[in-house]
C-alpha cells in the first residue's frame, strides 16, 4: 500500500484508506484511479503529477 | 515562481512565533462585515431623511463608492514575509472575520423581508431594497468562495450556507473542481474570451457552470455506483437548502417577499458573474507537448492591488497567487510581480464591464501586449476571432506555426 502527494498541496491519496467521497473505498489502488482525477483539495494538479511517497 | 517556495499547509515543523511584521490591513478585514448592514442602512437613511431613493444604497457603494476609493485610496503591493506565511494563516481571528459574515448576511435578509411584507413600501422602494439586498448575498458569493477552498468540513458547510440566498450552490462544486482545473481555457465556462462582451458571458457562464458541477457530480456518484437523484449529490442538497429557505420566509412574510427573493438572487449571481468575468479575460494558457495545458501560472490571471476593493472582497484580485495555491488563506495571499494588472479594482472594473465598447477599449489592448502583440496567444471568442485576427493582424496559420 502506498501513497500518493498531490506536489501542489501536499494532499495525499493514501490506497489504504482510499476516498470514499471520491468513489475510492478503502483498498482502492491508484492504478485503479482515472488519470484525469484531479486533486480533490487544491484542483491544480492532475493524477498523472502525483508523486509517489513511500 | 516565488509562491512555490513556501507550502503554506506543511506548518509541522515550523514554530509558530508571533513575528515582527505587522499586517497593516488586520482590522480593515472587518469592513467586509458592513455589507451585510447595507440593508438596515437603507431603512435607517430613508427614516432619516424620508428621501425613497435611499433604498437603492447598496449599488450605489459597490459601483460608485467602491470605485472612487479605489481611485483615492491607490494600490498596496505589500506582501507578508515566507517567514510569517504560516503564523499569519494560524491566527484564528481571520477566519472569524469571515465567518461571522453569514449570521449578518441571514439577519440582514430576514430585515429585507419584514420591510417587503410591511406595506410600507413602493415597488420602486421594494425594488430598490432587492437590489441592496443583491449586494449582500452576491458578496456573500465571495465569502462562499473563501471558505469552500478550506480542508475543514465546517468551513465547506458554511461555504454552502453562504450560497443559499442565491441558489447558487453548484458554485462550491464546479468552481473548486471545474474552474481551477480548466481556468483560462477554452474549455472552461467561468473563463471569459477576448472579443466577448460581458452580456454574452452571462448566459454561456451561468448554463455552464451549472452542468459542470452536475457533470461532475453525477460523475462522482457513479463511481460510487449511485445515481444522480440522491441527497448525496452536492448540487441536489446545496439547492434544496435553497427551496427551504425561500419556503420559510415565504410562509412567514407570505407571497409578497418571493419575487424580491428571486430579483435579489438573480442579481446576486450576476454579480459573482461580473466578477468572473474579468479575472481571467482573454488569457490562455499554452498546451505542452503531451497535449495537455501548462499548469496555471501567475500570468493566467488578472490582479489589482487596489486596496479597497481588495479589503471588501478578502484579497480576491491577488487572483494569480489564489490560482496557483487555492487553499491558502485570504489573509496571506501575495501580490505577483509576473501577473497582469487590471487599471483599477474590481469595483471599478465591474462598472466598466457592463458597457462592452468601453471595456474592450481599456481592456483589449492589455491583452494584446500581454502577449507581445501575437493575438493568437489569447483565448479568442470563436464568434468574432475572424474579425479580431483581421484587427490584429495573426492568422490561425501563424498560430499554428508558433
Amino acid at each position: 500500500m502506498s501513497r500518493y502527494v498531490c506536489p501542489g498541496c501536499g494532499y495525499a491519496y493514501d490506497e489504504e484508506q482510499g476516498h470514499p467521497r471520491e468513489g475510492f473505498p478503502p483498498g482502492t489502488a491508484w492504478s485503479d484511479v482515472p488519470a484525469d482525477w484531479v486533486c480533490p483539495d487544491c484542483g491544480v494538479r492532475d493524477k498523472l503529477d502525483f508523486e509517489q511517497d513511500g | 515562481m516565488t509562491s512555490a517556495a513556501v507550502d503554506p499547509h506543511d506548518h509541522g515543523d515550523q514554530a509558530l512565533e508571533a513575528p515582527t511584521w505587522r499586517d497593516g490591513k488586520r482590522y480593515a478585514w472587518m469592513l467586509g462585515m458592513l455589507v451585510p448592514s447595507f440593508p438596515l442602512a437603507a431603512w435607517a437613511l430613508v427614516e432619516l431623511t424620508g428621501v425613497g431613493v435611499f433604498w437603492f444604497v447598496g449599488p450605489f457603494i459597490v459601483f460608485a463608492v467602491f470605485p472612487f476609493l479605489d481611485m483615492v485610496i491607490g494600490t498596496d503591493a505589500e506582501n507578508p514575509p515566507d517567514s510569517v506565511i504560516a503564523w499569519l494563516e494560524e491566527d484564528r481571528y481571520y477566519r472569524w472575520v469571515t465567518y461571522l459574515y453569514i449570521p449578518l448576511q441571514y439577519t440582514s435578509l430576514v430585515a429585507a423581508c419584514w420591510l417587503w411584507s410591511s406595506g410600507d413600501l413602493s415597488t420602486l422602494d421594494s425594488i430598490g431594497l432587492a437590489l441592496t439586498t443583491a449586494m449582500v448575498s452576491g458578496i456573500a458569493i465571495n465569502t462562499a468562495h473563501e471558505l469552500g477552498h478550506k480542508r475543514a468540513s465546517m468551513e465547506r458547510w458554511l461555504s454552502k450556507i453562504a450560497l443559499a440566498q442565491t441558489g447558487y450552490g453548484h458554485f462550491f462544486i464546479e468552481h473548486n473542481r471545474g474552474h481551477h482545473v480548466r481556468v483560462a481555457t477554452p474549455d472552461d465556462p467561468a473563463s471569459s474570451r477576448l472579443g466577448e462582451s460581458f452580456w454574452e458571458f452571462l448566459p454561456r457562464t451561468v448554463k455552464g457552470s451549472f452542468t459542470s458541477a452536475w457533470g461532475l457530480e453525477v460523475k462522482r456518484l457513479k463511481r460510487m455506483d449511485k445515481g444522480p437523484w440522491t441527497i448525496h449529490n452536492d448540487v441536489l442538497n446545496a439547492w434544496a437548502m435553497t427551496v427551504v429557505l425561500f419556503g420559510v420566509l415565504t410562509a412567514i412574510f407570505g407571497w409578497v417577499v418571493l419575487p424580491y427573493l428571486i430579483v435579489q438572487a438573480i442579481l446576486g449571481f450576476s454579480l459573482l458573474e461580473v466578477v468572473n468575468y474579468l479575472e481571467h479575460y482573454g488569457l490562455l494558457r499554452g498546451k505542452r507537448d503531451d497535449g495537455r495545458y501548462e499548469i496555471t501560472r501567475p500570468e493566467h490571471s488578472w490582479n489589482s492591488n487596489n486596496v479597497a476593493s481588495n479589503v471588501l472582497l478578502y484579497h480576491l484580485q491577488r487572483h494569480s497567487d489564489h490560482h496557483a495555491n487555492p487553499l491558502r488563506r485570504y489573509q496571506a495571499l501575495r501580490h505577483e510581480d509576473g501577473a497582469p494588472q487590471l487599471p483599477t479594482g474590481y469595483a471599478g472594473m465591474i462598472v466598466l464591464a457592463t458597457f462592452p465598447p468601453a471595456w474592450r477599449r481599456v481592456m483589449d489592448h492589455r491583452v494584446l501586449g500581454h502577449y507581445g502583440n501575437d493575438v493568437t496567444r489569447a483565448n479568442i471568442h470563436p464568434r468574432v476571432r475572424k474579425r479580431i485576427l483581421a484587427r490584429y493582424g495573426g492568422s490561425d496559420a501563424t498560430a499554428g506555426a508558433a
